[in-house]
């Protein structure tokens, strides 16, 4: 793939950091405000997907390559199972919100269901990217 | 023939339709009264809007009941997604060293 034109490609580096930061948002937020781990996860691998519509792949590679998408969505999987699993450590159930519940409406709070947003963002995130370039090794050919 | 006929069913049952949503439908931001039990005149809904802040902790009641009352289907979703990538790229790889 060889990438766009000058302006597509000036704008979409210049915009790059601000929309992952606004998927962090999304995601860190998802107790507070409307969104969450699925939203943010999918802003966070839409980003990656311009660098890598407007550059090309190396670029986007350079950013995350495949190996380090496959690991990080089976991280995301573990932090889910993993929490799920504490519950039963701790003599509950599984997936019981058993981290302490701190005071509603600060990011602090809500137990474990931040951490399960968080988990769940880079399983999607890290899933789309795999996706995409599963795809695109297949379409383009000599690369 | 089978025109007037396709626009005769369209206009029908759009009018039934638009007939059903003005009488029956309720009004915007009430919930549907019923009794289940002992519990009269309190539906799920109700309940999960009053408790949810308190027992969750969380001030996004759709995340609370995302990833706490119903928390094992988020996890089938995501395990969902994980199988759907697994199967992607499973598929495009094996296409790919075919050729």
């Amino acid at each position: 793939m060889a990438g766009m034109t000058v302006i597509v490609r000036t704008i979409s580096r210049l915009l790059f950091p601000f929309i992952f930061l606004f998927g962090i948002y999304i995601i860190v937020h998802g107790h507070l405000t409307p969104g969450g781990g699925f939203q943010g996860g999918v802003i966070l691998a839409a980003s990656v997907i311009m660098l890598l519509l407007a550059y090309g792949i190396e670029r986007a590679q350079a950013k995350v390559n495949v190996l380090q998408a496959e690991l990080s969505e089976s991280l995301g999987g573990l932090i889910l199972v993993g929490l799920g699993l504490l519950g039963i450590v701790l003599g509950i159930t599984f997936l019981k919100n058993v981290l302490p519940l701190g005071e509603l409406g600060h990011i602090f709070s809500a137990g474990n269901l931040p951490v399960l947003n968080i988990g769940v963002s880079i399983k999607v995130a890290a899933g789309f990217l795999t996706i995409f370039y599963a795809m695109l090794r297949l379409q383009g050919g000599k690369e | 023939m089978s025109r007037i006929i396709a626009l005769g069913m369209v206009l029908v049952i759009g009018g039934l339709l638009v007939f059903t949503v003005n009488e029956y439908l309720l009004p915007f931001g009430t919930f549907p009264e019923r009794r289940i039990g002992s519990f009269e005149n309190e539906s799920v809904g109700q309940r999960i809007l009053r408790d949810a802040p308190r027992t969750t902790g969380s001030a996004n009641i759709v995340t609370s009941v995302v990833w706490d009352y119903r928390g094992y289907d988020t996890l089938g979703e995501a395990t969902i997604l994980f199988t759907a990538v697994c199967g992607v790229a499973m598929l495009f790889r094996a296409v790919r060293g075919r050729d």
